[in-house]
């Protein structure tokens, strides 16, 4: 079987519109979280990451576009066309384009703005973004909760496998909108200060956006300085409940043991483990369980929610580029806003920013329906 | 490319009426959605108080897969993936979560409405029911794409992820709906190809 290798990557967030201006201020520990008081959105105070409309509008109107686009369009659009630039691939019939996302254009649902109704259709959202940046493939939307966007990335993998395509472009956004804020805050899980994962106060999430793609390739002449091989991947659901994780951390569990024993990997051999992490009490805890039954307790850990939030359908994908530049530049990032151990089985969180010998990562990530990811990345020289 | 891969069973539920394996096992015109869908229940003696509480996307995938799966009620855990797709997500309900939050003075979002807003929630409650702990992945595209489902039905079980993979197309759109699921395994009657999964899609 081909291998899979992810290369040239962007980050459109509210610390900047590259992967760069994302992994400078993370290395420094500095959160990207804000606390807004915005009643269209939320009646109450709330805590988030937001990518500023009038810089998003300035950086993509650089692009020449002859129509009008939604905010999320135009975060994919930028992203994809950062790495399609970065890489020089030309987009043949031979490239793939996947987006991952939960909600895409939701906010047209309420909106009285431009766009005809139907935009809110994530095949309709595909297809601006497809045909903008000229793709000959028509766009395979993923919208699989909270797993998306690691998930898009093993999807990316086996259909290089099959050999449909050579090369995948794998984007991933979603918004931060009064839809989705209403939702989170009827179920008690929004925190309105910046979070906490896996700290005794720890009091919920907060909602975050960016955009995110990455170049998944099989050819070896396609690496740049972040690349990593994917060694193995999977996802197994919970069978246990639509909406509250598992007790015992089941469909996790099973994610990790499957996806190391694919990388032929024991959890020693794990340099880090890029957690989902999301600060509500139930999440952390049933990580804190999987990962002791998985065996890596003692292995560095951290959530990335505490920078930009809980990205939602990118933040797999997100997380799997901000791991990608820990492991090249040698880092452990902190787990930002972890202060004491508040879950009942250990863990080795990652208090402060240091420098380690990296080689290898875990990417784990679950959400609602009781789905759960998991893959393993190493480092390719470059 | 492998060839020993067979479609074992498939389930069609569209215009208030059921087909298993291409025989009408169902019908009841005239009724709305919700209504159809209680009698399909109560015709196949299901028993499962949680169905009452879903939305009509899982209402939907539920019913389909639970006649292509019950038939096999052995205790052993079945390896079986879920890849589902529709043109429509879950916007269904979300229209639903959004007109609960769009006045202020009937401001009410509920939870129970708004975890519904996920297409792949129809496939939680599929995993809950068989008890499957296996690969869930959604996708969305324009219309029925039988040459994606066949490469992705595929690529899972080449790379041994699954035993069996239960695919197919599940959308509703306001009062329009439509299922088709079919289980991909090692033995049946039909080859698994794009051209037999096309056949029959559109022998409806």
């Amino acid at each position: 079987m081909s291998k899979a290798y992810l290369s040239y990557n962007s980050i459109v967030s509210s610390y900047g519109f590259d992967s760069l201006s994302a992994i400078e201020k993370i290395k420094r520990e500095v959160s990207s979280l804000q606390v807004f008081e915005d009643k269209d959105i939320l009646p109450d105070r709330f805590c988030a990451s937001r990518i500023s409309t009038d810089e998003l509008e300035e950086a993509f109107d650089r692009l020449g576009p002859k129509e009008p686009y939604t905010k999320l369009e135009k975060m994919f659009i930028l992203t994809l066309k950062n790495s399609i630039s970065a890489s020089g691939l030309e987009l043949d019939d031979r490239v793939g384009l996947i987006l991952s996302t939960t909600k895409g254009n939701i906010d047209v649902l309420q909106e009285s703005g431009p766009f005809a109704k139907n935009r809110v259709y994530l095949s309709e959202m595909g297809r601006k973004i497809k045909d903008f940046l000229g793709f000959q493939n028509d766009a395979i939307v993923l919208s699989n909760a909270c797993v998306s966007g690691i998930l898009a990335i093993a999807v990316a993998k086996r259909l290089i496998a099959q050999g449909k395509f050579d090369h995948v472009f794998v984007a991933g956004g979603d918004l931060v909108t009064k839809f989705i804020l209403s939702g989170f805050n009827a179920f008690q899980a929004l925190s309105n200060e910046p979070c906490r994962p896996y700290c005794k106060t720890r009091s919920g999430i907060n909602i975050g956006e960016v955009g995110a793609s990455v170049l998944v390739t099989k050819d070896i002449a396609e690496l740049n300085d972040t690349s990593v091989e994917v060694l193995g991947e999977s996802s197994c659901n919970d069978a246990n409940h639509i909406s509250g994780p598992s007790r015992t951390g089941e469909g996790l569990y099973r994610s990790v043991i499957s996806a190391m024993g694919q990388a032929q990997l024991s959890p020693l051999d794990i340099d880090f483990v890029s957690a989902h992490g999301t600060a509500t009490p139930f999440n952390d805890e049933m990580e804190a369980i999987a990962f002791n039954r998985a065996g890596l307790q003692k292995v560095p850990l951290n959530s990335l929610k505490g920078y930009f939030g809980h990205t939602l359908g990118a933040s797999g994908l997100l997380e799997t580029i901000v791991g990608m530049h820990s492991l090249h530049q040698n880092t452990l990032y902190a787990s930002k806003g972890f202060h004491e151990m508040g879950v009942s089985k250990s863990l080795n969180i990652i208090e402060k920013t240091k420098s380690a010998s990296l080689k290898t990562f875990l990417k784990t990530a679950s959400g609602f329906g009781g789905c759960n990811t998991a893959v393993v990345f190493r480092k390719v020289a470059s | 490319m492998i060839n020993d891969l067979f479609i074992t069973g498939h389930c069609h539920i569209r215009d208030n009426t059921v087909f298993l394996n291409g025989a009408v096992v169902h019908e009841q015109k005239g009724t709305d959605f919700p209504t159809f869908a209680k009698s399909v229940y109560q015709k196949f003696g299901i028993d499962y108080s949680k169905f009452f509480k879903m939305d009509n996307l899982s209402k939907l995938a539920f019913l389909a897969a639970d006649l292509l799966l019950k038939g096999n009620n052995s205790k052993e855990e079945r390896n079986i993936a879920l890849v589902l797709s529709n043109r429509t997500s879950s916007l269904d309900t979300d229209r639903r979560h959004q007109e609960s939050i769009t006045n202020k003075d009937s401001y009410f979002p509920s939870p129970a409405v708004f975890v519904y807003t996920l297409p792949n929630i129809c496939m939680g409650e599929i995993s809950i029911r068989h008890q499957l702990h296996s690969e869930n992945a959604f996708f969305i595209f324009e219309k029925f794409n039988a040459e994606y489902l066949h490469t992705y039905a595929e690529s899972l079980i080449l790379d041994k992820k699954a035993e069996q993979v239960l695919c197919g197309w599940i959308d509703v759109d306001n009062e329009k709906y439509e299922a088709f699921l079919y289980v991909v395994g090692k033995s049946g009657t039909f080859t698994h190809s794009i051209a037999q999964i096309t056949r029959l899609y559109q022998n409806k």
